[in-house]
């Protein structure tokens, strides 16, 4: 192969490997306010996801906002379980921003009056997060609280018997 | 090459070398090149892969100046300067510091000992390649947006799973193993070499300073290592891609374990940066003041007490997390008795100064820069030894000043000063002798200009690691200056890289001994030849060039036709046996690619450390595979 | 002025630019404040002598020329004349045991002001506050026994002259430090375990404060004010930080309560009194009366507060205030309701 063809080559290779890191490392720390509640999304798709940054700040709101007071860590209580295959109203990105904007039957109350669009993208990334839809290279492993990984659970409670 | 002997029996030395010059021959060829095994070559990769680095750390160091010139500056916001900040902190200790101090030991150690090549020259490749590897998956992040932005020690839970977000900190985290199986490798080879392969009559009172302090430097590497290693790899990595909780209160971890482990490498690593400087200190003022280093028992026990002592200190580094006072007090004496045994080089020094004929080369005047900055720096690292001084100024910028004042004082102002002593070994030619005094010059104000005002900027309640300040604190002009003083130290950089580059075209022959020293180094060739000295030498003295002629030796008997050392003591260096060292091999840089694809690999998934183990190995089976010692085929 | 007070206030005067927030370890307002600084100002002359000394030594060994060393030979040139070399033993030797005399005497001129400084906690003493780091905030909480006179409040601490006070301090998340240079050296504070801190102001003054342990990206704006003030001005304001919000009085404060209440600030913010019972964002039931917001980022005032509430992020980018969306005639009232909140 000629030496500039192997060039080319190992340049591309090296702009597609910055590429990758340069997506999921993204800190985009200042959103545009939108100008209204958002009871649907502007986007069609989750602009945040794949991006390590909003995948935390949208566990950090599923904790400030108490979505885990009725969803728990995703394993569900007074509301369903968000870890899950078969979603009553869609797993989609979009589908799930409308659950969280406009709300369901059954008890789902509409965020989108309270909570800014950008953050409904952000949960909404969170939540297929827990159901390994996002990079793992982009998901934590774990968080700094009791553990609450279902799969850890469950071998712990099989190893103990409890 | 200076005769070192006369003898009456008749050496043939033309066939001698022409013999050596067949059996060290470098393989050619870019995948040659990749197979040097000899430690001038190796030595000299880890000097200026350093060097680069150090270059990189300088330009993280200015953006951070240039953002701090003023308040409110906008130059730089804060997810960018916490990558930058923690980048120069990494660069310059994990990959600027230690590889260069080692790569100057590996280069210089075997010519003072008066042998071919250091005891495992297949390691010394593969150590270097680790490294190499390393810095650069390292840079690769840092283009990549994927720099650490935590800061060099990275303490969880910042650095944790939830809060250290992406994969940031698993690129600190894996750069630092790599770093660490470098560091190894060379603390283990250099400690062979020092204690087995000295030359004939180098009993252990009889060895250089220099190969005092890599000696003594080694052994705290193999201490200290590891435990970064663990706090790093086991604690920090394995919490961040396989979800232990070793630092995760919630389910019984603490995050002040992580802090104990990390500074209990913390505080050594930086006596493993400052002891081999104080090494090249003792190498340039003997020869510049055509004396004998003054002391030396007292030199030796000294530097050997601080390698000691350095492993109990690191809770200075943690006054203020609330542990028990009694506990504390005893960090507080301990930091102290430490500047007992530095003194004692200091004051060594100064006695050997003071009744030599001071010759004042450049070199010395990094020597005298190095005792000025470096006592001061020493004199405020007594006062952060103190817990209530230090609750007040500890995370402020007076501790950025004082470990700056140790680190560049105590070991870059050595480093250069050994640059300007050594470069006609190294080249063959003289370095510019006024460029290198105004090298100094620049060095030394800009120094000064950066880092004095910044005690006065911890006393005032200036805190690390904040990319921007308020105007009304009062901390503008001060951090001006520094920001002036940063460019001050650029051009001086500049100015050295001007010389090296001209001196190594235009400076005058140099010859094998320009200095008229007394170390075995100056006996080879300038540049040393890959097989160092023709005959090896016996040595009669600390300063084998400096004695009678007729009292030194030759070693003859060891074989010429392949690469072939002498084996000694430890104590007496009393003649051994002969030993076959390898040739050239390209299976350290096999093994070293394939253990960092399995390590690059278990940044993202921790299964990647199986391949890394079964390449390692297939690497290792090739490594080793039983072959005959080059020159004994027939 | 006492001459033992004369050099601290000459170095506060040089160290101190014009009128700025004193954030200095030099210009101590309390007991252990002022033993760290006495013990610097012994540190530091001493210190200092012996700096002057070796760098004397050495350039002195520079300027001399020695007379015995005209070589001869080699052998000369290497080796020290004996009469040099037991001279030069003995300096040697003096020098290092005065280094050893001197340090033990500022070793134990430390524990013995670390003792002191220890010594001047108070378990007797009536006020405990704790400080729970946060990023970026400070949540703060007077302790009392009883459960109804408990006052929280965020970024800004009132402490009474002459009271010893306990900061038992810990943290949300990561790691912080709780750092007033005025009145004492910090103390980290660390996820999961309670440090304490005993600090005292002896004259009424307003210190400024800051994080000192590295916490993410706004770790360059986490200040703290700390206002001490004469014990009966003290007790006014703990009562008042006691009592529930203030509620809104006229149509413009209620339009303002309406938009406060209606949008996300209720998820975080906690106004004592109404419907916002968020705990994760700084209390602001008596924002008003606070001298700065965003943990001493800006000056308390309306204009100020609306451009915080309107765009956090170019403020204190990566800070965890939602960037919110008001209508038009939303900012005013609200802007009023807050300021309302003494």
């Amino acid at each position: 192969m000629c030496s500039r063809c192997r060039d080319g080559i190992a340049g591309i290779a090296i702009l597609l490997a910055a590429s990758f890191g340069c997506q999921r490392e993204q800190r985009n720390l200042r959103p545009e306010p939108t100008g209204q509640a958002m009871f649907t999304p502007l986007k069609g798709s989750n602009p945040s996801s794949g991006i390590a940054y909003e995948i935390s700040e949208g566990q950090r709101l599923y904790t400030w906002y108490n979505c885990s007071g009725c969803h728990a860590n995703g394993g569900g209580g007074i509301g369903p379980p968000l870890i899950k295959t078969s979603w009553i109203y869609g797993g989609e990105p979009a589908k799930l921003f409308e659950s969280i904007a406009k709300g369901r039957p059954n008890g789902m109350p509409a965020w989108g009056d309270r909570i800014p669009e950008y953050q409904i993208w952000q949960i909404v990334a969170y939540v297929r997060s827990l159901n390994q839809q996002e990079p793992s290279s982009a998901t934590p492993k774990r968080l700094d609280t009791i553990e609450t990984n279902p799969q850890t659970i469950r071998a712990a409670r099989a190893r103990t018997g409890k | 090459m200076i005769p070192l002997v006369e003898t009456s029996r008749e050496l043939d030395e033309e066939q001698e070398r022409g013999t050596l010059e067949r059996a060290w021959r470098h393989p050619g060829g870019f995948v040659g090149w990749c197979s040097y095994t000899t430690h001038q070559a190796i030595g000299m990769r880890y000097i200026v892969t350093a060097f680069l680095f150090l270059l990189a750390g300088g330009v993280e160091a200015l953006l951070m100046r240039l953002q701090l010139a003023r308040p409110e500056n906008g130059f730089l916001g804060p997810d960018r300067y916490n990558q930058i900040f923690t980048t120069h902190g990494s660069t310059m200790m994990f990959l600027f510091a230690v590889p260069m101090m080692e790569g100057m030991g590996i280069y210089l150690v075997p010519l003072m000992l008066g042998t071919r090549n250091v005891a495992f020259p297949r390691l010394n490749a593969f150590g270097y390649w680790m490294y190499l590897i390393g810095g650069l998956f390292l840079y690769w992040g840092v283009f990549t947006n994927t720099a650490p932005d935590v800061g060099w020690f990275a303490y969880p839970p910042l650095s944790g799973p939830q809060f250290g977000i992406g994969k940031r900190v698993d690129f600190w985290a894996q750069m630092i193993t790599f770093t660490e199986i470098s560091a190894l490798c060379v603390a283990t080879e250099l400690i062979a070499t020092i204690l087995k392969m000295r030359a004939p009559g180098m009993s252990l009172n009889r060895i250089p300073l220099f190969c005092w302090a890599m000696l003594v430097q080694s052994f705290m590497v193999i201490f200290a290592m590891p435990a970064v290693m663990l706090a790093s790899n086991i604690f920090l990595l394995t919490d961040r891609t396989v979800g232990t909780h070793f630092t995760n209160p919630a389910e019984g971890g603490d995050p002040l374990l992580y802090q104990h482990v990390f500074w209990f490498f913390g505080h050594p690593e930086v006596y493993i940066i400052f002891i081999p400087a104080l090494g090249m200190v003792s190498s340039i003022v003997d020869t510049h003041t055509r004396r004998a280093i003054f002391g030396y028992p007292a030199m030796v026990l000294s530097m050997a007490a601080t390698g000691f002592i350095g492993f109990g200190l690191w809770v200075h580094h943690m006054f203020a997390t609330g542990l028990p006072q009694i506990g504390e007090a005893y960090f507080t004496a301990a930091s102290m008795m430490i500047a007992i045994t530095s003194g004692v080089q200091i004051f060594c020094w100064l006695a050997t100064m003071w009744s030599g004929r001071i010759r004042m080369t450049a070199a010395m005047h990094f020597v005298f820069g190095f005792v000025a900055i470096f006592v001061l720096g020493g004199l405020t690292g007594v006062m952060l030894a103190s817990i209530p001084i230090d609750l007040q100024v500890h995370d402020t910028f007076f501790v950025v000043a004082h470990f700056h004042y140790v680190l560049i004082g105590g070991a870059l102002f050595p480093l250069f000063g050994a640059f300007h002593h050594w470069f006609p070994k190294f080249t063959g030619r003289m370095i510019g002798e006024t460029a290198g005094k105004a090298t100094f010059w620049l060095l030394f104000t800009g120094f000064n200009l950066t880092f004095f005002p910044m005690h006065i900027l911890g006393l005032k309640g200036m805190t690390r690691r904040i990319y921007t300040y308020q105007p009304e604190m009062g901390w503008g002009p001060a951090n001006l200056l520094a920001s002036v003083g940063a460019f001050v130290i650029l051009f001086g950089g500049l100015l050295f890289l001007a010389n090296v580059i001209r001196s190594r075209r235009h400076g005058l022959p140099a010859g094998a001994d320009p200095w008229a020293s007394g170390t075995l180094e100056w006996a080879a060739d300038s540049p040393p030849a890959n097989y160092n000295f023709v005959y090896l030498p016996v040595v009669p003295g600390r300063y084998p060039l400096w004695t009678d002629p007729k009292q030194r030796g030759l070693v003859t008997g060891v074989r010429a036709d392949r690469r072939e050392v002498l084996v000694t003591t430890i104590m007496d260096a009393a003649p051994h046996h002969r030993y076959p060292l390898p040739g050239p091999s390209i299976w350290p840089l096999l093994t070293a690619a394939g253990v960092s694809a399995g390590l690059i690999w278990a940044v993202y998934q921790f299964s990647g450390y199986y391949p890394a183990i079964a390449l390692g190995t297939a690497g290792l089976i090739g490594w080793f595979w039983p072959r005959t010692p080059a020159g004994d085929e027939r | 002025m006492s001459r033992r007070r004369t050099l601290p206030a000459i170095s506060a005067l040089l160290l101190s630019a014009c009128a700025g927030p004193q954030q200095s370890s030099l210009n101590s307002a309390g007991p252990q404040a002022g033993h760290t600084e006495s013990l610097w100002w012994v540190f530091l002359g001493i210190l200092s002598l012996i700096f002057i000394a070796v760098l004397g030594v050495m350039l002195a060994a520079l300027a001399r020329r020695h007379p015995e060393f005209e070589p001869a030979s080699p052998e000369r040139t290497a080796t020290a004349a004996d009469r040099t070399g037991r001279r030069l033993t003995r300096a040697v030797a003096a020098a290092t045991i005065a280094t050893v005399a001197i340090l033990f005497f500022l070793l134990v001129a430390s524990v013995s002001t670390g003792k002191t400084i220890a010594g001047l906690a108070s378990p007797s003493s009536s006020l405990t506050i704790e400080v729970t780091g946060n990023q970026w905030w400070w949540y703060v909480r007077y302790l009392d026994d009883n459960p109804q006179r408990i006052a929280v409040t965020a970024n800004e601490i009132h402490i009474p002259v002459g009271r010893p006070v306990q900061i038992r301090g810990t943290s949300q998340d990561v790691i912080h430090s709780f750092w007033v240079p005025g009145l004492n050296g910090k103390r980290d504070l660390i996820p999961s375990h309670i440090t304490t801190e005993w600090i005292q102001a002896d004259r009424p003054g307003r210190l400024r404060g800051q994080c000192a342990e590295f916490c993410g990206l706004q770790h360059a704006r986490m200040a703290l004010w700390v206002v001490a003030e004469p014990e009966s001005q003290f007790e006014a304001w703990l009562d008042r930080q006691r009592q529930p919000a203030v509620p809104p009085s006229d149509a413009d404060t209620q339009a303002g309560y309406q938009v406060f209440m209606s949008h996300a600030c209720v998820l975080c913010h906690n106004i004592a009194g109404t419907p916002a019972q968020g705990q994760v964002a700084p209390d602001l039931t008596h924002l008003a009366g606070r001298m700065t917001i965003a943990a001493g980022t800006l000056p308390n005032n309306k204009g100020t507060l609306g451009g915080w509430i309107l765009d956090p992020q170019s403020v204190k980018p990566g800070n965890h205030m939602a960037t919110i969306s008001l209508k038009p005639g939303e900012l005013q009232p609200l802007l009023d309701y807050l300021g309302s909140l003494q």
